[in-house]
């Protein structure tokens, strides 16, 4: 069984991620070293800033003050990452940051959903005006209504809540416009003998439409979590409590607390890092699809 | 009134026809009768939340525009045009706006190219695809703050990679982000390492659902790897570059959070994007209307870019 797991798995293995487009380089030996070399430094160059921030996260800050270019220049040592922790308010922001994002994400894609099929399925009078409305919304930069939304969450006393965090960033004309390019995609005769059958509207769409979407819903999912995880202005303008922080608006914090410490700096940088790459290698083949799925990749 | 046809419906109802079929179909059309406005409830929601949390704000701030709105005082007045005609005569407005577009310039050519260069390296077919895939994407996945803290250690004056990889090969030493010719740069730098990724993405996915076929005829006919990429690939991935080139320049023009954490705009102002400067007249400055009249001056550039940029691309198909 174990002599021969490993040669039956190789030869099962597809060719696949391998695949690519073998055509582009030729069968020539030369332009496959000189494009993995080219691949090889760009993706260097690209780890270098997150190998330099291990390592600094690694040592005591005194270490990490001495000249050198030598990435490990004193003992290793997790102090760095025990203060952060024991500090206390990292977990609590990545719990609220968890929270936040989760909570926008699920409204997002419910609120969203719905809109699109009602625009690319509806008939009601308007209908054309208010997706034109829509669509030209994308094109606001969300600063523009900072000020004018701070005033917004003054007036309904909800300045430093959750919900004055979460609510404005449920709006996402951008994901409404793209799930109803998607819906329009699908074939309407699919849905025409459910509704013969008597299924209401959102029977059609939930048991036909949405099924079919899954991928498309799981994009817009994930990348409206990576917005909101990620969102800075917003979160920092709106709360002022510790206990409400996100991990980007917490760590400004600290990082203006305690600018000077460098190792404890890149200990919490790579600990807000963490959930997101987590997320991305567990998720990544869906991610890289779902690019290709939003319409914004092909044709 | 009832105009409206049914949802998916492909000739509109005709009830004298519909009362001699069937039940069901009568009960079909009664339940679409009863609902002139079909799929409006479906948007109720989003229309509810946009209403409230964008085109409010937005109609809000173009109201203040045309005030005098302060943080500080409560009592505002109309003043007309006062705040767009200063607005155009401010040097302060111009120099952000020509930081704006400068950043613009030296970010997005890069944001493309790269981008482009890592697909087609990634897609050629070498082992290992998820990760590089990884190593491209992963910077995209961080928050600003956690950017700005790494960059602010690798931009560090003494004990930074940047200075010391420079002092070791006998260079000076450089101002990353405190010498005014050298800060922007620095932030571009910066910005193409955080957000090339998601570029990357798209012209991967877009590589992916080329067809093979004209590649193939291509090498066939004895065509070489580079001219196959010149004259093949490019070619088709023409529509892709607009769309990256598109968002790109949108994103680039709205540049603030990076340069707000790094350098406050400094050194000088030398690196003040126009939406920090609004975000400065009107949370340190107090002058909320004033700000407005800034930020939907910046509006208008914004779309006169996009329209630009779409007759631009139209054209070109």
């Amino acid at each position: 069984m174990s002599a021969t797991a490993p040669t039956v798995r190789a030869r099962r293995r597809p060719p696949r991620e391998a695949a690519g487009s073998p055509l582009l380089l030729g069968h020539g030996r030369l332009p496959r070293v000189l494009a993995g070399t080219a691949l090889a430094v760009l993706a260097a160059l690209w780890l270098v800033p997150f190998v330099w921030a291990i390592a600094t996260s690694v040592q005591s800050e005194q270490d990490v003050s001495t000249p050198g270019l030598s990435p490990l220049k004193g003992a290793f040592t997790l102090d760095a990452y025990q203060q952060i922790l024991e500090r206390g308010n990292v977990a609590v922001w990545a719990l609220n940051s968890f929270l936040i994002a989760g909570l926008v994400t699920l409204i997002t894609v419910v609120v969203s959903t719905l809109a699109a099929y009602g625009f690319s399925r509806g008939t009601f009078r308007g209908r054309r005006a208010l997706l034109a409305v829509t669509v030209a919304a994308i094109m606001v930069p969300p600063q523009l209504l900072v000020v004018p939304l701070f005033e917004q969450m003054l007036l309904f006393g909800l300045v430093d809540t959750y919900a004055a965090v979460i609510l404005p960033q449920v709006v996402a004309p951008m994901m409404v416009f793209i799930l109803k390019r998607f819906f329009d995609g699908i074939p309407r005769e699919l849905e025409e003998a459910a509704r013969i059958d008597g299924a209401s509207e959102f029977r059609v769409f939930r048991s036909i439409v949405l099924p079919l979407s899954r991928p498309i819903v799981a994009a817009v999912a994930i990348f409206v979590f990576i917005g909101a995880w990620n969102n800075f202005m917003w979160p920092f303008i709106v709360t002022n409590d510790p206990g409400l922080m996100t991990l980007p608006v917490g760590l400004a914090t600290v990082k203006d607390a305690y600018g000077i410490q460098y190792a404890q700096s890149m200990a919490s940088a790579l600990l807000a890092a963490l959930p997101l790459i987590v997320v991305f290698l567990l998720f990544q083949r869906r991610i890289v699809n779902s690019v290709a799925t939003t319409g914004l990749g092909g044709s | 009134m009832t105009t409206t046809a049914p949802i998916g419906a492909g000739t509109p109802a005709d009830p004298p026809a519909a009362r001699r079929t069937g039940g069901r179909d009568r009960a079909v059309l009664r339940r679409i009768r009863t609902t002139p406005s079909t799929g409006f409830v479906f948007v109720l929601p989003f229309l509810l939340v946009f209403g409230l949390f964008m085109v409010w704000p937005v109609v809000q701030g173009l109201w203040m525009s045309f005030t005098d709105t302060s943080l500080a005082l409560r009592d505002t007045a109309f003043v007309g045009f006062d705040n767009y005609t200063e607005a155009l005569g401010d040097p302060d407005v111009w120099s952000s706006l020509g930081n704006t577009v400068f950043f613009t310039a030296v970010s997005s050519v890069p944001l493309v190219l790269v981008a482009l260069a890592m697909a087609l390296l990634v897609h050629s077919g070498l082992a290992g695809q998820w990760a590089w895939r990884l190593a491209f994407f992963a910077p995209y996945l961080l928050p600003v703050t956690v950017v700005t803290l790494i960059w602010t250690w690798l931009y560090q004056p003494d004990l930074g990679l940047g200075n010391q990889l420079l002092t070791t090969l006998g260079l000076d030493s450089v101002g990353w982000l405190s010498d005014e010719s050298v800060a922007m740069w620095s932030i571009a730098a910066l910005t193409v390492w955080w957000t090339v990724g998601f570029n990357f993405l798209l012209y991967l996915a877009a590589l992916q659902s080329l067809p093979s076929t004209f590649d193939e005829a291509a090498a066939l006919d004895g065509a070489g790897a580079w001219r196959r990429l010149w004259s093949v690939t490019l070619p088709q991935l023409r529509r892709t570059t607009a769309l990256v080139a598109m968002l790109q320049v949108l994103a680039s023009l709205k540049v603030f959070d990076q340069i707000y954490i790094l350098t406050k705009g400094g050194p000088n102002g030398s690196t003040r994007p126009v939406l920090e400067y609004v975000y400065d007249v009107g949370f340190t400055g107090y002058r909320l209307g004033y700000a407005s009249a800034i930020s939907y001056l910046f509006f208008a550039l914004v779309i006169v870019v996009s329209l630009v940029q779409l007759r631009l691309f139209r054209q070109e198909d």
